[in-house]
């Protein structure tokens, strides 16, 4: 019996031990996916199978991207390299199941977020890296300025997607009347566009963006300011792994947050070492223990920095040469809606 | 009595030429082509328009066409020239992307593993087709070269670095995509054919549902369910390559298709033969191996070669699920806004190489015909 009884206090014992260090286990990881990540030893991500400015090996067969870079920034705050990181390229059928069945760890594939979604598709989205929206493109002779002018023109416009919808229910809710040209690859209705089969093309204005800047002369084309629908487009993990989803979403958040404070990639080294403020000191991992908490290295954001840049940088690098401007990526204080909460 | 000439010795007279107007091109010419006053003036416009076309063809494929343009500063080809010029074929787009074009994702630097796996796979057909290697070896010659391009390919040993399939792409991928498919899928088609020929219900049963079930659907929904709907069902954890995956829904659809072909030739094979090798005492197998398949085939080789065709090609399909074969890899290098609109010259390209393959394997198969079809000739 005393015996028995003492049993029962030392299992007491080791429970308040171990309540007591639950905390602490909870901060290292609780997370299955990062836990199988390090075992694999490299982040599988889903990326677009080929999308200029945000997913797309180059000629030499190199990933190389908006989103891609996105990828390879998860890959450095749990291995600190850019290069433990195998792209799953995957077709706008073939992202979803890609993620719900564990064949990709994050999905980083220009995904629009949306509320069925983010709900019933056994996903989560982890915020907003890109802001898109549906918008037009016309010839700059045919002198139109607003959208609400295209009453009776002929738009070209790609079958399948949420653009033809949104289209529909724009054209319903303005009144407006209009010939659609429907073709399914965006070379071919690009080429329509070019060789004046239609008035305007529509598409997310990324994409226009994109179209206008191949052009001999870009200047014949205008992109109208009208804009008729919201993309937000964002990475998505698994349902159900919290930890992992608050991982990629500060690692969002610490790139807006590294652009808001002026750390670069240039500087990011120096300002580690000297940069007294204390976001900067938090941020970069040497106050306030925040990389543990999600399970990584305090110096995540730091490495991610050092390898990458920060949000500006990756814009920069990969959507500038496609003759996107900021727009609603800019930071929130410069006008944009870029907007990172406070990293501590 | 004696005015009886003598016998007039017979002299052929010496050929002649057939005239020159009836016989020979011209005659040729004038029979097909100027019979009619409607056949010349047919003649004449598509003559005339073949002309014109070629004329325009060769002045835009050649003589006003880019091949190659400089580098900016930025790193990214300054393609503006090829833009300017619209009369002529920007053959830039090819050259600077034929590496990603041929071999996709492959690490760049270990490239000439896949040019000499694709090199091994042409040596494989060229030797497989000589009837001099028509022996035992052959199956030998067959395992031995495929182990050493599974060995260039994947690599991992002899100081070769490891490349996941995940990153093989381009012509190796349709070349392994078609070999293995239809080397697979051939036995398998010949089993379903006499299954479904068999006398036993179930065999016969299972062989027609098979059939009818595979060619029931479209191979792009085939490569769906491979890629999309069967790991949903697979544990946690577990996933078979994608690759793998594709290349098992290619070779069930394949022997579907191929299956029909062949039981065709065993329903074209007259019944007497089959009972003349009943009458000899052979045995089922004896009897097919012997007897009724090497008719049967034999027969088929026109239709086999056109299905062979078809799944040289059907294998671009396996750009819906994201692999990088030859199509989608050229579909992916004009991604870049640089290179955005130089399509007909990438898929020129890429035609090319599917029509060269598919050439040879239609000109292969009528000598082959002819071959064996010769003791019929009487």
């Amino acid at each position: 019996m005393k015996a028995f009884r003492r049993t029962i206090l030392g299992a007491l014992g080791v429970a308040a031990i171990a309540a007591a260090g639950v905390p602490a286990a909870l901060a290292q990881s609780q997370s299955p996916t990062l836990d199988a990540i390090r075992a694999r030893g490299q982040l599988i991500c889903g990326v677009n199978t080929g999308l200029a400015g945000f997913g797309r090996p180059d000629a030499q067969g190199v990933w190389r991207g908006f989103d891609v870079d996105y990828c390879r920034a998860v890959a450095v705050a749990i291995f600190n390299d850019p290069n433990r990181v195998r792209f799953v390229p995957l077709t706008a059928q073939q992202r979803f199941p890609a993620i719900q069945s564990g064949e990709v760890d994050v999905l980083i594939r220009n995904t629009t977020w949306t509320l069925t979604r983010d709900v019933s598709l056994g996903l989560d989205f982890t915020g907003i890296n890109f802001y898109d929206g549906q918008g037009f493109m016309v010839r700059a002779s045919l002198g139109v300025r607003r959208a609400s002018e295209l009453n009776g023109a002929t738009i070209c416009v790609q079958p399948g997607t949420t653009t033809e919808r949104n289209l529909t229910d724009w054209a319903r809710a303005n009144r407006i009347q209009f010939t659609p040209v429907v073709i399914e690859r965006l070379e071919e209705v690009v080429q329509a566009y070019l060789a004046g089969r239609c008035d305007a093309y529509t598409t997310d204005v990324s994409g226009l963006a994109a179209t206008r800047s191949t052009q001999p002369n870009p200047a014949e084309h205008v992109i109208l300011p009208d804009v008729i629908s919201k993309e937000p487009l964002g990475p998505s993990v698994r349902h159900g792994d919290q930890r992992f989803a608050d991982l990629v979403r500060w690692i969002h958040f610490g790139l807006l947050t590294a652009e808001e404070l002026g750390i670069t990639q240039a500087n990011v080294a120096q300002a580690a070492a000297s940069d007294e403020r204390p976001a900067a000191q938090r941020l970069l991992g040497r106050t306030g223990g925040l990389g543990q908490m999600l399970g990584v290295d305090d110096a995540f954001m730091r490495n991610i920095i050092a390898a990458l840049g920060n949000y500006g940088e990756i814009f920069q690098r990969n959507l500038a040469p496609l003759g996107l401007q900021r727009g609603p990526n800019a930071l929130w204080n410069q006008g944009g809606l870029q907007y990172a909460p406070p990293f501590q | 009595m004696s005015d009886i000439t003598a016998p007039v010795r017979f002299t052929p007279a010496a050929p002649r030429t057939p005239p020159l107007l009836a016989a020979g091109p011209i005659g040729w010419l004038r029979a097909n082509l100027f019979s009619s006053w409607l056949s010349t003036a047919v003649t004449l416009l598509l003559g005339y328009l073949l002309v014109r076309w070629a004329i325009g063809f060769v002045d835009w494929a050649f003589v006003k066409a880019i091949w190659s343009v400089e580098t900016g500063a930025d790193g990214r080809p300054q393609t503006q020239p090829c833009r300017l010029n619209r009369e002529g074929a920007c053959w830039a787009v090819v050259t600077e992307n034929h590496r990603f074009i041929l071999f996709g994702l492959y690490p760049y630097e270990e490239q000439w593993r896949p040019l000499l796996a694709c090199v091994l796979f042409v040596g494989l057909y060229v030797v497989s087709a000589m009837r001099r290697f028509w022996r035992k070896e052959l199956a030998i010659i067959w395992l031995i070269t495929l182990t050493v391009i599974g060995i260039l390919m994947w690599g991992g040993v002899f100081g070769l670095t490891y490349v996941d399939q995940e990153r093989w792409g381009g012509l190796p991928i349709t070349l392994i995509l078609s070999t293995f498919g239809l080397a697979f899928a051939f036995p398998l088609a010949i089993l379903v054919a006499l299954g479904r020929r068999s006398s036993l219900p179930a065999i016969r049963i299972i062989c027609v549902l098979y059939v009818e079930l595979i060619r029931g659907v479209p191979l792009i929904s085939l490569l769906f369910m491979a890629s999309v709907v069967f790991p949903l069902f697979l544990p946690e954890g577990l996933n078979i390559d994608k690759l793998l995956r594709a290349q098992v829904a290619v070779i069930l659809f394949a022997a579907a298709y191929l299956a029909e072909v062949v039981r065709g030739g065993l329903q074209a094979l007259p019944r007497g033969q089959y009972e003349a090798a009943d009458a000899l005492g052979l045995s089922y197998w004896q009897k097919t191996g012997l007897i009724v398949l090497p008719q049967a085939l034999r027969i088929v080789i026109p239709p086999l070669v056109n299905t062979f065709i078809g799944f040289f090609k059907d294998t671009s399909l396996v750009l819906i699920i994201g692999i990088y074969d030859l199509t989608n890899a050229a579909k992916t290098a004009i991604v870049e806004p640089a290179w955005v609109g130089f399509g007909p010259e990438v898929y020129l390209f890429v035609g090319t190489i599917y029509l060269v393959f598919c050439f040879a394997m239609s000109k292969y198969s009528h000598g082959l015909e002819a071959e064996l079809n010769r003791h019929r000739r009487r």
